[in-house]
């Protein structure tokens, strides 16, 4: 579970990206919750990074859940004509939990 | 259009753009825009401050409140002197990239925005001046 409480500059998104995907390497996780509830904006860059970020975890098999996505960023992603196609969200941590038990067959 | 205070944001790395928004949060909540449309403001800037960085190295972002006709509103101007661009119909077709991003920005900037202006001259460089007005 990994919950974003900063501001997402360019190099600290690219940071998590290979900081998570090592991670998940290390651990062999099969599932990975990653909580924006408190970020206030994604502009087309760092939405390209998060959609890079699970793909990627794909790849090395874990599962990715975004949760807590903010109303005014569900807004502005469609504005922007971003669709988070084949990506996995929940409301809230909860649910993006059981999402994952759910996605994970278990 | 009376002009009240104005502030600018030279960018010229990654973190001027983190500048850039963060002000342009500060100016539209001051001025009493509503949550959504702060949000709109600063992925606007945000957008077009990365396009400086990433098109034409560096540039400027200024951020106005301004008054028309009793209307108040936003006003965001990003100046660059870099190569400019050849086809503006092309890079504002969503999805058009030139740098592996999503092509989202400045047709995304167009939509987030109430008035979008674009002026470019190859070799000069561009201009593009967005307009928010508080409803």
């Amino acid at each position: 579970m990994i919950s974003i409480q900063i501001e997402l500059d360019d190099h600290t998104a690219i940071q998590f990206q290979e900081d998570l995907l090592e991670k998940i390497h290390e651990t062999g996780a099969k599932g990975v919750v990653i909580d924006l509830s408190t970020v206030d904006i994604i502009d087309s860059y760092i939405a390209k990074i998060l959609g890079d970020v699970v793909k990627m975890s794909d790849l090395l098999g874990a599962k990715v859940v975004l949760t807590g996505i903010r109303p005014a960023v569900a807004i502005i992603l469609t504005d922007l004509g971003i669709r988070l196609n084949n990506i996995s969200t929940a409301l809230d941590l909860e649910k993006g939990l059981a999402k994952l038990k759910q996605d994970l067959g278990g | 259009m009376i002009m009240e205070t104005r502030s600018s944001v030279p960018i010229n790395n990654e973190w001027d753009i983190v500048q850039a928004r963060q002000l342009g949060r500060q100016i539209s909540r001051e001025m009493g825009f509503g949550h959504v449309d702060q949000a709109r403001i600063t992925t606007a800037i945000s957008e077009l401050a990365r396009n400086i960085y990433l098109y034409a190295n560096n540039g400027e972002i200024t951020i106005e409140p301004i008054v028309n006709l009793g209307k108040k509103g936003l006003k965001i101007t990003s100046r660059d002197k870099g190569p400019g661009i050849k086809d503006i119909r092309l890079v504002m077709q969503d999805g058009y990239t030139t740098s592996g991003g999503l092509g989202a920005g400045l047709p995304g900037v167009k939509r987030l925005m109430d008035i979008f202006k674009i002026d470019s001259t190859l070799e000069k460089g561009t201009n593009i001046v967005a307009i928010k007005w508080l409803r």
